[in-house]
């Protein structure tokens, strides 16, 4: 099933260091490697899933994939174009076809503009429209996220935090972008309404055929929502593949870590789940360790690790992982 | 295990407010829990829905104005502190009960060193000499599980990781031995790895020193792995109270039900589509005079529009407060 459908977005050697300055004559010092060189494609159609720790890098990958930074290396290939490469012009031709839902619905929307106004926005930006054709998609758009027409003219704080988040999506779908990142949209909401949001982006991807690349630190979720899922830790990936094989017989060290550490909403098994506890934090992306950048926590690190990172490699079927000690 | 009768912390018909421009803030209404000695009482419920608010008005923590404690008893060890006056008050508030809040980074003073803020509750309320509570805080820290304690003493906040500010932030509500520990949802800021650790931690102290612990969460993955008890909070009432494994075998509060029911879980098979709740949570601005759940709830029925249901008993230690009946499906004949 996989080898029929075809890559929408392929990243490559993607990289990302942001330096450091200090003193005054402004020198730069270092640089924090957020996104270390990491490849992978996004099919059509699919939900990809990236997971990682706080500080993992995993937004930084989000911005870059959509260009909101200038990037260190790699490509960027959404459709036939590499856009890691475009110019402004072409670049803002490009950006109706790849959109952001960001984590923060009370930040990222404009606290001075109306809810009608924040949806069309991007509108005037791209489209040509008469103000009767703009009014009409916006509430379709509205019709589509589930907010009743009558609130356009409202602004973002009379809003909850779920019904925001609702607007944070229809402008991201205003453009009919084939691509969307989300950037941990359900991160800030309550539990009740998580699920809320979680059904609708599922809704919008069936009917409108949109392509995610959907970023949390939320396990559960991303098991829910994912085709394919992405572990990411320091800066690099270490485990991608199919969401059932990850979450069923993750093969990393650190994946196996990480869903371990999930508490189970199921108090008659509390006692009896075995659990890999991870020793320590994670390293500082500035001076990561040499070797694997897990091996300063990994359970099964030896000599080698210390020295040679390991490669990015298949394991299985568009199963990758990178760790000496798979077979 | 317990002798039932024996508790540690007995709250009665609590009611908190807050008065703002626009009118008083019913957040926590008639609010009523009891603690036993060593062990766990989690408390759950979404943002706003009066848990914070419960536990700061326990020990008077909040701003007076604007929040007033309106009604309720409090009985801590035999004595009322709803009525305490302020040194007395003073005294309790990290001596027998201790306080770990959310964030580390804001709830640690960034200009003193770490060992500086462990020391000043030693000296307060147990009245070590300088010497003595070194020595004591080092122990706690190498308690908490940080390597290398006594060098650390001299470090300030920012030079530990967030999973290591929370750890000193438990050995300083340790620091006084309390009774009671009350954690704020102490594992929300931190990566789950870390949480995971801060979870081991916790068990292995309760098992060490034996203090009672409220632990607030919206996680109820948090809670089913630690807690003893547990209590569901919505729109500043609790509405079920009951043993932790009784709670995940036999939700009896449609709240309690669509919570556990909108959970995706990671070890069976995917669910097509995530059970939701529908609708937000209650505005507190007036007196609860009807099940505040009932416009969001799928077995509402007249009554629960009228009325505000009082807690009922399932069975001894389960209670909840609904009128719906959760094993007959249909109205509750009491």
């Amino acid at each position: 099933m996989l080898d029929v459908k075809k890559p929408l977005v392929r990243v490559q050697g993607l990289k990302m260091h942001f330096p450091i300055y200090r003193g005054i004559l402004k020198r730069q010092v270092g640089e924090v490697k957020a996104v270390d060189g990491i490849s992978f494609d996004v099919f059509e159609g699919e939900t990809l899933g990236l997971v990682g720790e706080s500080g993992c890098g995993k937004s930084t990958v989000g911005r870059c994939v959509l260009r909101l930074y200038e990037v260190t290396a790699g490509s960027i290939e959404i459709g036939d174009t590499d856009i890691a490469h475009l110019s402004g012009q072409e670049l803002r031709a490009k950006r109706p076809e790849m959109q952001m839902i960001f984590q923060d619905p009370q930040a990222s929307l404009n606290p001075r503009m109306t809810v009608g106004s924040i949806i069309s926005e991007p509108l005037d930006e791209h489209m040509k429209m008469s103000k009767a054709e703009k009014r009409e998609k916006v509430g379709e758009l509205m019709d589509a996220v589930g907010l009743a027409r009558r609130f356009a003219d409202r602004y973002p704080h009379e809003f909850s935090g779920g019904q925001r988040q609702r607007i944070g999506i229809a402008r991201a779908l205003a453009l009919n972008p084939k691509f969307i990142v989300c950037d941990e949209p359900i991160a800030a909401l309550d539990v009740s309404i998580q699920a809320q949001v979680v059904n609708l982006l599922e809704d919008l991807q069936e009917k409108l055929g949109l392509t995610y690349l959907f970023i949390s630190h939320d396990l559960s979720m991303v098991r829910h929502l994912a085709t394919r899922v992405a572990v990411m830790y320091l800066g690099r990936l270490v485990e991608l593949g199919p969401a059932e094989t990850i979450y069923m017989t993750p093969k990393h060290p650190y994946t196996q870590a990480l869903l371990s550490a999930v508490p189970h909403p199921d108090p008659s098994q509390a006692g009896n789940i075995d659990r890999v506890i991870l020793e320590g934090d994670v390293p500082s992306p500035s001076n990561p360790p040499p070797g694997c950048t897990f091996s300063t926590r990994c359970p099964r690190a030896q000599a080698i690790c210390k020295q040679d990172s390991p490669e990015w490699r298949e394991i299985g079927e568009g199963h990758f992982a990178a760790c000496h000690f798979i077979e | 295990m317990l002798d039932a009768g024996a508790t540690i912390l007995n709250v009665a018909n609590l009611k908190t407010v807050f008065s703002t421009r626009d009118g008083y803030v019913h957040a926590v209404n008639d609010v009523s829990f009891y603690l036993k000695p060593g062990e766990l009482l989690g408390i759950v419920g979404e943002s706003g829905s009066g848990k914070s608010v419960t536990m700061m008005s326990l020990l008077k923590l909040l701003p007076m104005p604007p929040a007033e404690i309106r009604n309720g008893t409090i009985d801590f060890d035999g004595r009322d502190i709803r009525n305490a006056s302020d040194e007395e008050l003073r005294n309790i508030r990290g001596g027998d009960i201790g306080f770990i809040f959310q964030d580390p980074m804001t709830s640690l003073n960034p200009v003193f060193s770490v060992g500086f803020q462990i020391i000043e509750p030693l000296r307060v309320h147990m009245k070590l000499s300088k010497k003595a509570a070194r020595v004591r805080a080092a122990e706690l820290l190498e308690l908490v599980g940080i390597p290398d304690a006594s060098a650390r003493l001299k470090d300030f906040p920012h030079q530990f990781s967030g999973g290591m500010r929370q750890r000193v932030m438990i050995a300083i509500a340790l620091a006084c031995d309390p009774k009671v520990l009350i954690a704020d949802e102490p594992t929300t800021a931190l990566d789950v790895t870390i949480q995971a650790q801060i979870l081991e931690l916790i068990k292995e102290l309760r098992q060490k020193l034996g203090m009672a612990i409220i632990w607030i969460t919206h996680d109820l993955g948090v809670i089913a792995e630690i807690a003893d008890r547990v209590a569901v909070m919505y729109a500043g009432q609790i509405v079920e109270h009951a043993e932790v494994k009784e709670l995940f075998a036999n939700p009896q509060h449609p709240y309690t039900r669509a919570l556990l029911e909108t959970l995706p879980k990671m070890d069976e098979a995917r669910a097509e589509r995530l059970a939701s709740i529908d609708g937000q949570p209650p505005n507190l601005d007036h007196e609860p005079t009807n099940c505040e759940f009932a416009p969001r709830c799928k077995h509402a029925f007249e009554r629960c529009l009228k009325e505000n249901p009082k807690r009922r008993d399932v069975s001894p230690e389960h209670d909840v407060a609904c009128f719906w009946d959760a094993n007959t499906g249909g109205p509750h004949s009491a």
